[in-house]
């Protein structure tokens, strides 16, 4: 069998983050190859340069014996290789139809000619899903999964030798992942060689022929679907090289200051339970989508909660708005600094005194407010150039130590913190894990999401596991490692 | 290729120009009952229609650009600035083709400006549109010298005048006029790669970009069609006042917008339609001119309007889809 598609030792740098380090894989016509690996593997960036969307630094491609240099997402598809994102991009208000043919309508004279179009579309979708998709029905009205088959269906009018799905069942129903692992067979029987991205190892058990594992912008291991077992994979994508949990500084930890029972929220997570007691680390490991955020959000009054309990301080209260949480002493670190954590054109000192819980005409004065920002600059050591800078001249490490620095400010002792260190340097994650183990020595609770496993096991006391919106049993980090998180994450 | 099941049968649906068109009739025959001798003549319905062109040319730029998720707030200033200048043009008599070119040409070169800084600079529409709004109205006074200023109409002005007893035309040209521009935008909207791309980006610009629409060069053209209609909403304007003046169509872009609104337009983008902004721009006229007919003050009529707007909203709400 040979390769459609063969990759290289291909690199990719942003800025100083090496995200590809080398990499290799192949594909054949015909053939489903699965690409595995944690978040932040390199999975999205290289497949990113496939499509088009980004080049590399170094490394060779070749596509059907040719070298493969594609300046744009169009190149790449007119040389054969479309790609389908996570989320499906669909225009709401125009036709399957339309949808299909957006940007390459067939013409008619100056005209979209609308017999053409559906044409073309009820055939693409006739080698899709031939139990059918009405051609001229909205966008807007279809399923999450059928909006999934419109931009397949999008992908493939392009006539693609080489299909690429990125997560494509992140976001569908059984019943819906069934209809699209029909539909995958029927494109490899027509000798569309795929390259599957996805985090659910019994999916793709069922549905690879081959494998590729990546691990921080390296190959780690490729090869025939069932010739290794799932375990052995996992531990390919986990590695061996987690550090050992580091020396703590905290003790014995005390009584209960969060606790929530069977909570759902809408629509994630559908259960969770886990309690949280003064000076200890709870971490919550799984996959991206699984509800983590959104069970940090429920707990802090951001979404709402649809059932189950949830106490405070022993306040039993699920309607709870995020000022009363502040009120409480919980604070919240949100994982999207830019658009949701900081107020981008604010400056260091009023971002960190945001969540002050003052009468709306008070007086407060900006000088007290600047020197409450400067105790914290110098406390944990910020790099800015003062108190009145605007957050956005700040590096991303500065600028999340900002965000923390607001939780310091309200001395909250309950905090709750969902992907701290994301898109922060090496240098700044190691002084906010120093700052974490500190708040939890001190006596505060914290209640960490991570998608780093070694960030996880680095901090929490205990780790949960969230696999599809549940929230699986507590057991101490001693007692846990990466692999069987993984694992457990990934429902293997 | 064996049984394909036939497409599945949707549930039926009014089309989206229901609701204004029936509020339309309904609001005409309230007028009837309240006034027979007024609102029963055929005559009314001459003048109203005639009252509404000017609007309506303009609500129909204004539904493509609501459509693509902008908006222009500088129409109503376009529009006077288009009287002023076939004014001035037509002074030195250089014929009636130079002066429609002129207006015209006025008309696209405001679209275009207001492109170029929506689409390439990326300055919101509404803040763009807010700046050429006070640069057309002060060009125009510029221009005029602050006064109303005289000009030859070449005859246009028989466009926008009530049709002659004698003559056998229904309406004067300028309404037909405005039909046909509606039908080519419709055309346009519908049936062209321009027109679904207009769509597709008020819907949802990241998948048209994605999908290689080119969001900027649609965009700019939008504002530029956006602006020939202007143009020819102010040769309109011209033929009916028969002067140039500069302080004429102040808070018009308002009436503009809340006929497309009343129409189903959805300031987000992607949902509007043609035909409700025509029936949207009529039923405004019908609440001005019924109002006045019977007496009410001006007060009644603005509260009225407003009511109308809210109810359009409102019921549109109602029978969206939840998406």
């Amino acid at each position: 069998m040979t390769a459609l598609l063969e990759v290289a030792r291909v690199t990719k740098s942003f800025g100083r983050t090496r995200a590809l380090e080398g990499v290799s894989l192949s594909a054949a016509a015909g053939a489903v190859t699965a690409v595995l690996g944690e978040n932040g593997a390199g999975k999205s960036t290289l497949m990113q340069i496939l499509a088009g969307a980004l080049r590399p630094d170094g490394g060779e491609i070749f596509f059907d014996g040719r070298p493969y240099r594609p300046r744009s997402p169009r190149d790449g598809a007119e040389a054969g290789i479309a790609m389908v994102h996570q989320e499906a991009h669909v225009c709401p208000e125009l036709t399957v139809a339309e949808n299909i043919a957006l940007g390459r309508e067939p013409r008619h004279g100056p005209f979209v000619s609308r017999r053409v179009q559906r044409r073309r579309a009820g055939a693409v979708i006739e080698r899709l899903v031939p139990e059918g998709l009405d051609p001229d029905r909205s966008a807007g009205e279809l399923s999450v999964g059928d909006r999934q088959f419109v931009c397949i269906a999008r992908a493939l009018s392009y006539a693609p030798r080489l299909l690429i799905l990125d997560e494509p069942t992140s976001a569908l129903t059984r019943v819906e992942t069934e209809r699209l692992f029909t539909a995958i067979a029927r494109l490899q029987c027509e000798g569309i060689a795929i390259l599957y991205i996805s985090h659910f190892l019994e999916e793709v058990e069922r549905l690879a022929d081959r494998y590729v594992v990546l691990r921080d912008g390296s190959t780690v291991g490729d090869g025939r679907m069932g010739d290794r077992s799932l375990d052995d994979i996992v531990a390919l994508m986990a590695g061996a090289s987690v550090a050992a949990p580091s020396a703590r500084t905290r003790g014995e930890p005390g009584g209960v200051v969060l606790e929530a029972t069977a909570l759902a929220g809408t629509p994630l997570p559908t259960a969770a339970s886990l309690f949280l007691r003064r000076g200890e680390v709870l971490g919550i490991g799984g996959l991206i989508g699984a509800g983590r955020s959104e069970l940090l959000r429920a707990i802090f009054g951001l979404d709402t909660i649809a059932s189950g309990s949830l106490s405070v301080h022993g306040l039993t209260r699920t309607d709870a708005r995020p000022r009363d949480r502040w009120a409480q002493g919980m604070g919240f670190l949100s994982e999207d600094r830019k658009g949701e954590g900081l107020a981008d054109q604010m400056s260091v000192s009023e971002n960190v005194t945001l969540a002050e819980i003052r009468p709306l005409l008070s007086f407060r004065s900006p000088r007290e407010k600047r020197a409450a920002a400067r105790r914290l600059i110098d406390a944990i050591r910020i790099k800015t150039t003062g108190p009145d800078a605007p957050v956005s001249s700040l590096s991303g490490g500065n600028q999340q130590k900002v965000a923390l620095a607001r939780l310091l400010h309200q001395k909250v002792d309950i905090l709750v913190l969902d992907e701290p260190t994301r898109g922060v340097d090496v240098r700044s994650r190691n002084e906010i894990h120093a700052l974490i183990d500190r708040l939890a020595a001190e006596g505060a609770g914290v209640l960490i999401v991570s998608s780093y496993l070694p960030e996880l096991f680095a901090l929490a006391d205990r780790i949960q596991v969230m696999t599809r919106g549940v929230l699986g049993p507590s057991r101490p980090v001693a007692e846990a490692s990466p692999t069987e998180v993984l694992r457990e994450a990934t429902g293997a | 290729m064996t049984d394909v099941p036939p497409p599945t049968r949707r549930r039926w649906r009014w089309p989206g120009e229901t609701g204004p068109l029936a509020a339309l009739v309904a609001v005409y025959l309230l007028f009837v009952l309240i006034s027979p001798d007024n609102f029963g003549r055929a005559l009314i319905i001459e003048t109203m229609v005639r009252q509404t062109v000017v609007v309506a040319i303009l609500s129909v730029g204004m539904t493509l650009v609501i459509i693509k998720g902008g908006i222009d707030l500088s129409v109503g200033s376009v529009v006077a600035l288009t009287t002023v200048v076939c004014a001035r043009v037509s002074q030195s008599d250089p014929g009636v083709g130079f002066v429609v070119l002129a207006g015209l040409g006025v008309g696209v070169a405001a679209g275009l400006l207001n492109g170029i800084f929506v689409a390439w600079l990326r300055i919101t529409p509404f803040i763009v549109t807010l700046a050429t709004m006070s640069i057309t109205r002060g060009t125009a006074k510029g221009i005029s010298d602050q006064k109303m200023i005289d000009g030859h109409t070449y005859g246009l002005d028989a466009w926008m005048s009530a049709v002659p007893a004698d003559s056998h035309a229904l309406v004067p040209a300028g309404v037909w006029l405005a039909v046909a521009v509606a039908l080519a935008a419709g055309v346009l909207l519908h049936f062209t790669p321009l027109g679904r791309h207009i769509v597709a980006i008020g819907s949802n610009a990241l998948t048209a970009r994605l999908c290689g629409v080119s969001v900027e060069r649609v965009t700019a053209i939008t504002y530029a069609l956006m602006g020939l209609l202007g143009g020819i909403a102010g040769l309109m304007e011209f033929a009916t006042l028969t002067v140039g003046d500069p302080t004429d169509s102040i808070g018009l872009e308002l009436d503009v917008i809340a006929a497309v609104v009343i129409g189903g337009g959805s300031l987000s983008g992607g949902r509007g339609s043609i035909a409700g902004a025509i029936f949207g721009a009529l039923l405004m006229t019908v609440i001005k001119m019924g109002a006045n007919t019977i007496g009410l003050d001006n007060w009644v009529q603005e509260i009225l309007t407003g009511i109308i707007i809210l109810i359009a909203v409102g019921l549109d709400r109602l029978r969206a889809p939840a998406t």
